[in-house]
């Protein structure tokens, strides 16, 4: 048992496939909320093998598309000061600001490195010790707990020249915002697979609860990602709103509470600008007040700045499911990878580029 | 970039009290940290990212999984959903 | 050859340079200490010590008509899992050669060295280009030497030529594809960028991929002859920088035609796999220096396929898809799945300096 391939078989592909399109009686729509699944639903056609019997709609799920504006402008002023190693997940590197990205920091002479993860940074902390290394920690909940761990690390090393620019983001009032929105189409939820393992499920329930609507954790392979269609289908079908477990070899209920503890520990609820969306209250985490001397936005007092916005870019309403990026009227043609308006079409996980990246003979022809 | 793929414990060890370990992703290796999963043994498999595992995967779970997979094969094939072609149509 | 080729891991330095730890400008200079370098150094790692010097290499090409191409290698590190920067480079430019049907008649070596360089390192790349082009039976015959001021070169860049004669009734190039070709590649692909990336800082990972380079026109003559009319061979291509996608889309474009690949025919070797999913990558973009893809006539594909398998560089040859005429100038993948999505060249280097 590898755990890869397994989950990969076609002809197991095939019966789920025929299972869905055989339950469903019409055209649902479902959102995931994870930008790793959006890669491999569109990477795998897995919408395309269930073109009408689901519709996807790929939600606010790339952490580096929602990392507010303000966010990348202040980790850009931090970047280009002297003295500052600034690291950061590649993915981040080309992401526009206001008026530039990391990627022309860099090639400005400023000390940006990509690293695989925050350990990577502390390292550099310690080798470096006369110039001040700043972490860029974006991501959901899967990526809390090792940015929690170097924040503690760096505690427990003493290192006075670390710190962290903290955009993290969470899932679950995510998904309250978009199923209160007028606007909803979204009928039921694959809930991130990777999120859960550290968190647990037990933050779904309320949601299926409060707003009717089934949801199905869920993992990354392809016979995984049809699974959780497979049961979101089925209830939608008996009309039945339940939290269930696809993922049950990764996930369970309680979730990881090492991880949780160090979380609740390191980070505390804030309300956050989620770019292209507003403001989504409570749905973000921000260092708590005991790790404050290594908050990067304290420490450097990138306070207020003021932020444009490209005027084209509708990235907004495609992280809200409202709007399919080939749909966009920049898109392919001002946005594309090479000169991306918004986040979406920079990230690899964001729609836009996974869109571009994995497009279909028909949108193409 | 929030890549979480799985591997296997190589290999355990204690580096200035912190728990780490060498994961191995069917050829390439890495080292892990394993603070977020203190009974986890070598052999087992786990989900990484960003330098961490973070969660053991259960082979009984995942073998019960791909199980019921193949029972589902079974009942399309009676069902007639599928056909004896190869894929790729 | 003259002389037997010392063995580029226990490179000793002979005796003029032996005061010399490291390269200097004046290496570069035209002086004696040049001369000190090619008669010591280069000359003896090419096999061709004492041979007199001129200022240009004369070749007979015999009949047919005259290939030739140039590359520059700028790898970084220049040390990778399998090989370095210079038998890397005699491979590179033998397999352009080979990819337009050419035989090889003979390379240059013009090297660009940074003030500071080790001569050890020097002389070990050195050795290992001469080994490399003894193993393929190709002469270094002429060469050049500058050294700049530190911190303009990377230690050492190389830049080879490459001439080759391409015989009478070989028309082998990008826009004979025509829709109806056979798609085959030679081997496996994706190990030359994973064996770059493994000792690339900050990304470092255990592997036990190494490069693939090797020369090619050994395997290129092979399926040459195996089949009835070389006309069956329309389009031959190395996928070096870009892999697998950057070689079939760029043929697709010249020859305005579409591609079918059927992704799970592909060979990749699990632990180039297990390093691509590692590092977010698709191994279809990932470089390979000793593989070829190539678009034949499906009468003969058969006889391509064989020819490619009894030799050890074609061992695993496969057919992995095939020219059409709808999408011209795209190509289209085929997922296990039977789903198909379009396949482009990425932006720019996913990583600096592979090759």
């Amino acid at each position: 048992m590898k755990y890869l391939d397994e989950f990969r078989d076609p002809v197991a592909a095939r019966s789920l496939v025929e299972s869905i399109r055989r339950s469903a009686t019409r055209t649902w729509t479902v959102m995931e909320v994870c930008g790793g699944q959006t890669h491999s639903i569109i990477r795998n056609g897995i919408d395309q093998l269930l073109e009408g019997a689901v519709e996807f709609i790929h939600g606010p799920g790339c952490p580096v598309c929602v990392t507010p504006l303000e966010m990348i402008d202040r980790a850009l002023e931090i970047a280009a000061r002297d003295n500052v190693i600034f690291c950061s997940f590649g993915d981040m590197l080309r992401v526009p600001g206001s008026s530039a990205d990391l990627f022309s920091v860099r090639a400005r002479g400023g000390d940006v490195r990509i690293v695989y993860s925050p350990l990577d940074a502390t390292r550099i902390a310690a080798e470096n010790p006369d110039k001040e290394v700043v972490f860029f920690g974006v991501g959901f909940e899967t990526t809390a707990p090792a940015n929690a761990m170097s924040v503690l690390h760096a505690q427990r090393l003493g290192l006075a020249n670390f710190s962290m620019l903290v955009s993290h983001v969470l899932v679950p009032p995510a998904m309250t915002a978009i199923l209160s929105s007028p606007t909803n189409r979204v009928e039921g939820f694959l809930a991130a697979g990777h999120v859960c393992t550290v968190m647990g499920t037990a933050q779904y329930g309320p949601l299926v609860d409060e707003f009717g609507v089934p949801i199905v954790v869920t993992g990354f392979e392809p016979l995984d990602l049809l699974e959780g269609v497979r049961q979101v289908v089925e209830l939608l079908e008996a009309g039945r709103a339940e939290l269930r477990n696809a993922y049950p070899r990764a996930v369970t209920d309680a979730g990881n509470t090492v991880a949780q503890k160090a979380l609740a520990d390191v980070f505390t609820v804030t309300d956050r600008q989620w770019r292209g969306i507003g403001e989504i209250p409570a749905s973000g985490w921000t260092l708590s007040d005991r790790y404050a001397q290594f908050d990067a936005e304290r420490k450097f007092g990138v306070g207020d700045l003021r932020v444009t916005e490209s005027a084209e870019c509708r990235s907004g309403e495609v992280l809200q499911g409202l709007l399919k990026p080939n749909e966009c009227p920049a898109f392919g043609t001002t946005c594309t990878p090479r000169t991306p308006l918004g986040a979406t079409m920079v990230s690899s996980e964001g729609a836009c580029a996974a869109y571009y990246q994995f497009r279909r003979l028909a949108a193409s022809v | 970039m929030c890549l979480g793929i799985p591997g296997k414990v190589t290999e355990i060890w204690d580096e200035a009290g912190t728990r780490m370990s060498t994961v191995d992703f069917g050829g390439t290796t890495k080292t892990v940290c394993l603070a977020y999963l203190p009974d986890m043994a070598v052999g087992e498999y786990t989900i990484v990212h960003a330098g961490f595992a973070l969660t053991r995967l259960d082979e009984a779970s995942a073998n019960e999984t791909l199980r019921m997979f193949a029972e589902l094969g079974i009942l399309e094939e009676e069902l007639g959903g599928l056909s004896g072609e190869e894929l790729g149509a | 050859m003259s002389e037997p080729l010392p063995d580029p891991t226990n490179w000793v330095c002979p005796l003029p340079l032996r005061e010399t730890k490291r390269i200097v400008l004046g290496h570069g200079g035209g002086g004696i200490l040049s001369e000190e370098l090619i008669e010591n150094l280069f000359l003896p790692a090419f096999g061709s010590a004492g041979l007199p010097s001129r200022d240009s290499a004369v070749l007979d090409p015999g009949g047919g008509r005259i290939a030739l191409t140039t590359d520059s290698y700028v790898v970084n590190p220049l040390f990778f899992p399998g090989g370095n920067i210079g038998d890397l480079a005699v491979n590179g430019t033998i397999n352009d050669l080979a990819c337009s049907g050419a035989q090889p008649l003979g390379l240059t070596a013009g090297f660009i060295l940074e003030e500071g360089l080790e001569i050890e390192v020097l002389g070990a790349v050195a050795t290992s280009m001469g080994k490399a082009a003894a193993d393929a039976g190709v002469g270094i015959v002429t060469g050049d030497t500058k050294v700049v001021g530190k911190g303009g070169a990377d230690g050492l860049f190389i830049n080879t030529a490459g001439v080759g004669v391409v015989p009478d009734g070989i028309d082998i190039g990008p826009e004979r594809a025509r829709p109806g070709d056979h798609v085959i590649v030679s081997g496996s692909i994706g190990e030359h960028g994973v064996a770059i990336m493994s000792v690339r800082e900050g990304i470092d990972f255990g592997t036990t991929v190494t490069t693939d380079s090797a020369p090619l026109h050994r395997l290129v003559a092979a399926v040459l002859s195996a089949v009835p009319d070389p006309a069956a061979v329309h389009a031959l291509r190395d996928p070096t920088r870009g892999g697998l996608v950057a070689a079939t889309v760029e043929i697709a474009r010249a020859a305005r035609v579409g591609v079918e690949l059927d992704e799970h025919l592909v060979p990749v070797p699990e632990t180039v796999a297990s390093a691509c999913g590692f590092l977010g990558l698709d191994p279809l973009q990932v470089a390979n220096e000793g593989k070829l893809v190539a678009f034949v006539d499906p009468a003969h594909s058969e006889a391509v396929l064989a020819a490619m398998r009894s030799r050890p560089e074609g061992a695993d040859a496969v057919l992995i898809g095939r020219v059409v005429e709808e999408h011209p100038g795209m190509v289209v993948a085929r997922t296990a799945f039977g789903t198909t999505r379009v396949i482009e060249r990425e932006l720019g280097e996913q990583l600096p300096r592979i090759c």
